[in-house]
């Protein structure tokens, strides 16, 4: 319990991993809080490979951290940028209202 | 080794209250804050570790970048009061007890993982790249970020300038009524149609017909 391994830092992983699975399914709001809950779940996979990277000796681990660092920020982007132009076409970003793919 | 039992669980308690309170808080501002919240503990966490240079990253790219283009896009469309009532619903209450399913099994999942590599490490093979801790984090991952990963690098540069462009042709609106710069007609300009000499008669002066 005090000392703290590498087990520790995956166990937070994945309880931060598992909240943001919740958030994705449990979302009455808009469309914006599913895309914090997916930057949550990344933000879970740098802590599993920070960890991971840290505990072997290894600094590939870290280098992809980078990597999904940069890749979260072009989705995010691109994802808030989407919602934007949605906003602006149809007026509503909630999630029970957008339905305009369903035909 | 206390004081890193100490403020391991710390920062990991505010992470994950943090992280209940992005998906539970009813005001989607304070879900940004809880956002940033989770990202500073986070990174707090990374540095604490030994990662110093992913820590610092972490927080000017998320906290500084990322989570402020949320806040801004969250002020902007006004959707601020637009209030939810969790768990109140029954547009989507079927949804509930099947995302609390999924999320609990991916949970135990990695738990078991995790526990695999807790009781046999030996099967995993490890590449063991940090030779020399004598130099920082920073220079040692400035070291292989630049030799061996230059292309990957590179492809990452490729993909910000892609969601750049992207994100600016998808919000791009172009208003009627506003006067706007046409490079073709300022290009395809030519003499004859711009200047014109005239013979000035003395006491005259010129009259421009427009």
């Amino acid at each position: 319990m005090i000392d703290i391994g590498l087990g520790h830092y995956l166990t937070l992983g994945a309880v931060i991993f598992s909240i943001g699975v919740i958030g994705i399914f449990l979302n009455r709001k808009n469309i914006i809080v599913i895309l914090m809950s997916i930057e949550l779940i990344l933000l879970a996979v740098n802590i599993n490979l920070v960890a991971f990277s840290i505990y072997l000796g290894d600094l590939a681990g870290q280098v992809f951290t980078l990597f999904i660092l940069t890749v979260a920020a072009a989705e995010a982007a691109i994802g808030l940028a989407i919602i934007v132009v949605y906003f602006r076409n149809s007026g509503t970003i909630r999630v029970e209202e957008i339905d305009k793919l369903k035909g | 080794m206390i004081a890193h039992a100490i403020f391991f669980y710390t920062f990991s308690i505010i992470a994950v209250v943090s992280a209940i309170m992005v998906t539970a808080s009813k005001n989607t501002v304070h879900s940004v804050f809880f956002l940033i919240l989770d990202f500073i503990s986070i990174s707090c966490l990374f540095i604490m570790i030994g990662a110093e240079f992913l820590g610092m990253i972490m927080l000017i790219v998320y906290v500084g970048a990322v989570a402020v283009l949320f806040l801004f896009v969250v002020m902007m469309l006004n959707v601020a009061q637009q209030k939810n009532q969790w768990f109140a619903g029954q547009a989507t209450s079927k949804h509930i007890p099947v995302g609390l399913i999924i999320s609990t099994l991916i949970f135990f999942e990695i738990i078991i993982v995790i526990g695999g590599w807790k009781y046999k490490p030996e099967i995993f093979d490890i590449n063991n790249s940090i030779a020399q801790t004598s130099i920082s984090n920073t220079h040692s991952l400035g070291q292989i970020l630049y030799t061996d990963y230059i292309h990957v690098f590179q492809i990452s540069g490729m993909i910000l300038l892609v969601a750049m462009v992207g994100a600016i042709v998808l919000t791009f609106r172009q208003r009627s009524g506003v006067k706007r710069q046409s490079y073709i007609k300022q290009i395809s300009r030519e003499r004859a149609e711009g200047v014109e000499v005239l013979e000035v008669q003395s006491n005259k002066g010129v009259k421009i017909d427009d």
